[in-house]
């Protein structure tokens, strides 16, 4: 393990938090309190990303371990210590959190307008937890960091979302809050079992297969709900139906990797065997997850319930990815999360920018938006092609690899994941269709404004990013491959160990 | 000069959608014309420079997806297969770029116009030097949403829109075969790089893909899958029913992606796999079936369109058919052949098509047409050649490359050769007929129009008539330049590696023995069809009508498609968008809410409102209550006594 000499991921961290008590310094009347508490939001969140890149220059994809490891002691009890640090698997979750909390403060520029400094509050807030959450290395910290999250996403929801929100709000809670009830049992069980929480310690711990099967069903249980999975995604719909913009891009954007984020750092290295036996459940759960929610999907009226649903088919995608255990379909199922990053967070900000004019998600109030906002169209278009999948976006690159990497796990899966690619494009289309496409002929579209300045700024950094790396790809590719191989290396190594079956960990590493 | 050939037509579309935000025409038109006529210019200089000498190259751009073993590059392939395909899009491309030029003058977004044939063009060129599966199925994507923006290019046309959507989705169900075909090969042969592929291929007959414990030959596995997509790409029976739809998109899109370039892509795919397909003969007999079934079913669907556009594209499905039945009897040099000859002469026809349509305000149903031959004798006379071309009449194109196929099915004396043989030539009839009967119903018989639109009937500006002229060249010569080259004896001199045929299968020299009668027999079906086509709709027009009714129940099945549309609507629309909803409502709200969230917070909510009852505060009720306990008390005291 590497150390720095200045605690820099500490410092990342909670560099937001600095900015929460600025926010609570302000004083003045309303106006200038919500002017400041937008310009202190930003700026804050601005530095916070600049921090990020530096990290991520600075950080040698070479190397298998954890980087800029941060220790300390806490709880008095021996084991459970403050300990940070990063590697190739939650670096581009970072620079993620980081990169998408200052365009979500941008996208809620004038359409959050009453109580915004408590709005601000509890972005940055969720943008220490989201960093925290991904640059935890020791169990319990990591769980602290990834069930406060709940807390600013549950403020967010249930004060400044729509007109259901108090409902949508506890739904999201009380789902979330159910699957990590079992988890903090697990914890429990491995710290009485290791005797430590330290993550890498608990990687290279043997837990005996009986035991990794209750562990990784209550890991599960968490993880499941986050992703989400069929048929726990319910709370999801509802959850971004209800939240404003902003909130739905930072849950679909970050929050929704936390699930994929914790299979790849928690259930496979650690619950090696268990994960195995659960492979199939997981597929199966994940196909019908493709297929029914992107049924679903076609039948929604309301454009953000659409996107939503398409999202739990996504992330179907990348719970198959990861569970067919070779270097294919891992990598995919991470890149695919990045993607569904940047494509996701810019197709609810679409949404955004039109609810923002006429107040309405219905899909049928919309027709002919092309006209009145021909740059709205533009990249409404590229977002969406991005989603289906097309070759020259993230969404091909993800996708794709998660599919080779499942033919070679099943061949029957990659078969009923690869429908996924007909059906994701007849809902994208069909959406666009009916918004953008058609003749406009009520007076409040063709009376649409074009995008703004501050509209547009949002729009181009994510275009350029989902076409980028959709070329180029090896950007990100490049970062996670060690990490991705030391986590099937050590899969491989412990299934050896314990029962030697170990077939499909084997396939596609190594070469 | 190969990256050059591919890129010039990106940076021209790029051009031209900046033009288009800054809304300058002129500046459009000047980034793609230049971007596009290089690029066909290079081309030929390459093609002589590079593919007639025989040099092959592979230009390195920059590495793609790397992840362990799958390694995936942006390469640029070029040797003879790519070459030709290089010649035809960008040549025909360029044309339709300067004919868009005087098609859209009346359109007000030019330059967005020019910047999706741009970008089509660019796609097209990715596909065809692909050097791997992954860059193929990149362009193979690419095009398909090139062609979606073009179909519903106007947007505001509810049937536009509709169109593009449903040309990619039915090209994604193509494309669900391509990608698995991609994943099955990679697994078989540990790469997606088609020359290693091709090396590995042979050693890979015996090996089998178990799907569901169904033991399968993995190549024909693989074939099948990748089929799957040419039939997609190439509108071939099952996935045609977007092809028709298409033609809501400007004439010169019709021309370009939907008869000369994309559409063919399919063929090229099967030729390019020839290397593997040869060791999967089944796949291939799949292919022949697929393309003779296709060649005769759409040509059915021609007789009776009245929109003159859908008649042609009806016509392209049928050759496209054609070109598959010859790849499918593994006389791939013939497929292409026809691809290029096809290539000039449909696109020929469509851009005519466009001038008419150009000329007549608009009109597209033929039942509106009629007497217009004198009034543009150009556009006239360039229809007869292209329909000359098509019909397979001597020393033009069509009649070389047509019947080589024919030619080559029958050669192949096999009884799925021997079936493609009977159906090319039944199709060949009824080519020539529809050709005719497009001929005769637009130019001929009395004027059907309004006095309003007949007096406003010109002939086309230079900008689109040059086009066409350049066009027609091509559908005279091409096929008689060509034969020799393509199909000639020393075929293989050309095609070299590019095109694989297993040595033992000597069906390009075969195709050239095949008996008097054979070789005449297409000419003399061509010729019977135009000649009843003439007697029909040329000397008795009312007749037409009466034989449709007299055969109503065929007239019908013909004229309705035979029903794919409603059938498909029927099975997978309908029930696709029911089911979600049904998922939606019975599943997610019923029964996953109903029993999780919603069902416990409602138990509870009735447990602590049972709770609160409880309690209600009088003293009698509780001193009930009580009693009640008392009594339950001494009751089990007393049992237990």
């Amino acid at each position: 393990m590497e150390t720095t000499t200045w605690p820099v991921l500490t410092v990342l961290t909670f560099l937001p938090l600095i900015g929460v008590v600025f926010l609570l310094l302000i004083r003045g009347d309303e106006d200038v309190v919500s002017r400041n508490a937008r310009n202190v939001a930003l700026w804050v969140s601005g530095f916070t990303f600049l921090l990020s890149l530096i990290l991520l220059i600075n950080f040698d994809p070479t190397y298998a371990g954890y980087q800029f490891v941060d220790k300390g002691e806490w709880l008095a009890a021996d084991g459970i210590g403050f300990m940070m640090g990063v590697d190739g698997i939650s670096m581009p979750f970072i620079v993620l959190s980081a990169f998408l909390t200052p365009l979500a403060i941008l996208a809620s520029w004038q359409s959050v307008q009453h109580r915004v400094r408590e709005y601000m509050i509890a972005f940055l807030a969720l943008e220490t937890l989201m960093i925290g959450t991904f640059a935890a290395l020791d169990l319990v910290v990591f769980y602290l960091f990834f069930e406060a999250v709940l807390i600013p996403m549950f403020i967010i929801i249930g004060i400044w979302g729509g007109a259901r929100r108090v409902y949508s709000a506890f739904k999201f809670f009380l789902y979330t809050l159910a699957g990590s009830v079992l988890m903090l049992v697990a914890i429990l069980v491995m710290y009485n079992t290791a005797g430590t929480t330290n993550i890498p310690q608990l990687t290279d711990f043997a837990f005996d297969p009986d035991v990794q099967f209750w562990l990784f069903l209550a890991f599960f249980a968490s993880f499941a709900v986050k992703m989400p999975m069929w048929p726990v995604h319910t709370w999801l719909p509802d959850a971004h139906v209800e939240a404003p913009t902003a909130g739905s891009m930072i849950l679909a954007g970050v929050l929704l990797k936390m699930g994929g984020y914790g299979f790849l750092r928690f259930s496979l290295p650690m619950f090696p065997d268990a994960s195995v036996t659960f492979a199939p459940m997981i597929f199966v759960l994940s196909i019908i997850a493709i297929i029914y929610t992107s049924l679903v999907a076609l039948a929604q009226q309301d454009m953000k319930k659409l996107i939503a649903y398409s999202s739990v088919a996504h992330m179907g995608f990348v719970t198959i990815g990861i569970f067919s255990l070779n270097i294919q379909g891992v990598a995919g199922a991470m890149f695919q999360m990045i993607s569904h990053g940047l494509i996701s967070a810019a197709l609810f900000f679409a949404v955004g920018v039109v609810y923002d004019r006429l107040h309405t998600r219905d899909i049928d109030a919309y027709g002919g938006v092309a006209d009145a906002m021909p740059r709205y169209a533009v990249f409404f278009m590229i977002m969406m092609l991005g989603s289906v999948g097309l070759p020259g976006t993230t969404g091909f690159v993800g996708e794709f690899l998660v599919m080779v990497g499942a033919w070679q796990a099943n061949i029957l899966v990659a078969i009923f994941t690869a429908t996924g690619i007909v059906l994701g494009a007849t809902y994208m289309l069909w959406l666009y269709r009916r918004v953008v496409f058609g003749r406009a002929e009520k007076d409040e579209i063709l009376s649409l404004k074009p995008l703004n300045q501050r509209e547009i700024f949002i729009f181009v950094p994510l275009t350029i990013l989902v076409i980028w790396y959709g070329i180029f790809p090896s950007g990100i590719l490049e970062i996670m491959d060690v990490s991705i191989m030391t986590v099937l290396d050590q899969m491989d190594l412990a299934s050896m160990e314990l029962s030697g079956n170990s077939q499909i960990a084997i396939t596609g590493i190594g070469e | 000069m190969i990256s050059a050939i591919v890129f010039l037509p990106l940076l021209g579309a790029i051009g031209a959608g900046i033009a288009s935000l800054m809304k300058n025409d002129t500046l459009g038109y000047v980034f793609s014309l230049t971007g596009v006529l290089l690029s066909a210019m290079l081309g030929w200089v390459v093609f002589i420079t590079m593919a007639i000498p025989g040099i092959d190259q592979t230009v390195f751009l920059a590495s793609w997806i790397n992840v362990g073993s799958f390694q995936v590059d942006w390469a640029l392939r070029f040797d003879t297969l790519t070459a030709v395909m290089v010649i035809v899009v960008t040549t025909v491309s360029a044309m339709v770029h300067v004919y868009s030029v005087g098609y859209m003058s009346h359109d007000k977004s030019k330059p967005r116009f020019m910047a999706y044939l741009g970008l089509f063009t660019f796609a097209m060129l990715m596909l065809v030097t692909a050097d791997n599966l992954v860059q193929l199925f990149f362009g193979w994507e690419g095009v398909g949403v090139a062609s979606y923006l073009l179909i519903g290019f106007w947007y505001q046309r509810p049937s536009a829109h509709q169109a593009a959507m449903k040309a990619f989705v039915v090209n994604r169900v193509g494309d669900f075969g391509f990608a698995l075909g991609i994943f099955a090969l990679f697994h078989l042969t540990g790469s997606v790089q088609l020359d290693v592929i091709f090396q590995s291929v042979p050693d890979l007959v015996n090996s089998q893909i178990t799907i569901l414990g169904y033991a399968m030959p993995a190549l024909e596995v693989a074939g099948i899958l990748l089929f799957i997509g040419a039939m997609g790409k190439s509108a071939q029976l099952g996935l045609h029913t977007w092809l028709p739809d298409a033609m809501e998109g400007p004439t010169p899109v019709s021309a370009l992606i939907h008869a000369a370039t994309m559409v063919t892509a399919g063929v090229f795919l099967v030729c390019r796999l020839s290397p593997m397909l040869e060791y999967a003969p089944f796949t291939r007999d799949v292919i022949t079936v697929v393309g003779a079934l296709t060649a005769i079913f759409a040509a059915t669907i021609g007789l009776t369109q009245f929109d003159i556009k859908r008649v042609i594209a009806y016509s392209t499905c049928s050759q496209l058919g054609y070109m598959f039945f010859a790849a499918g009897v593994s006389a791939y040099p013939a497929a292409m052949f026809h691809l290029t000859t096809h290539a000039f002469f449909k696109a020929l026809l469509f851009l005519g098509a466009g001038s008419v349509i150009h000329a007549m305000s608009d009109e597209q149903d033929m039942r509106n047409m009629g007497g217009i031959w004198h009034k543009i004798p150009f556009t006239y006379a360039m229809m007869w050649i292209g329909s000359l071309a098509l019909a397979g009449i001597p020393f033009f194109a069509g009649y070389y490359s047509k019947d080589m196929i024919l030619e080559a099915a029958y050669a192949a004396h096999t009884p799925i050769g021997n079936f493609a043989w009977v159906m090319g030539i039944a199709a060949a009839f009824l080519t020539a007929f529809y050709s005719w009967r497009l001929l005769m119903m637009t130019f001929h018989g009395k004027p059907r129009a309004s006095a309003e639109v007949m007096s406003h009937i010109h002939e086309s500006p230079l900008v689109m008539t040059i086009p066409l002229f350049i066009l027609a060249i091509g559908a005279v010569l091409s096929g008689w330049m060509f034969y020799e080259l393509f199909v000639g004896h020393h075929w293989y001199d050309f095609w070299r590696q590019s095109i694989f045929i297993d040595p033992a299968n000597n069906i390009m020299d075969d195709a050239h023995h095949v008996p008097k009668w054979v070789k005449l027999l297409p000419l003399f079906i061509s010729l019977a069809g135009i000649g009843l086509a003439i007697i029909i709709y040329g000397m008795m027009p009312s007749v037409a009508g009466g034989i449709a009714r007299l055969f109503r129940p065929i007239h019908q099945l013909f004229y309705r498609k035979w029903y794919f549309d409603e059938i498909y609507d029927a099975v997978f629309v309908r029930p696709a968008v029911e089911i979600g909803r049904v998922l939606w409502i019975r599943g997610d709200k019923d029964t996953i809410d109903g029993f999780g969230p919603d069902g416990i917070s409602n138990t509870v909510n009735r447990f602590s409102a049972f709770c609160s009852r409880m309690q209600s505060g009088y003293v009698f009720h509780y001193a009930f209550a009580m009693l009640i306990g008392v009594i339950a008390l001494l009751a089990w005291y007393i049992r237990s006594l």
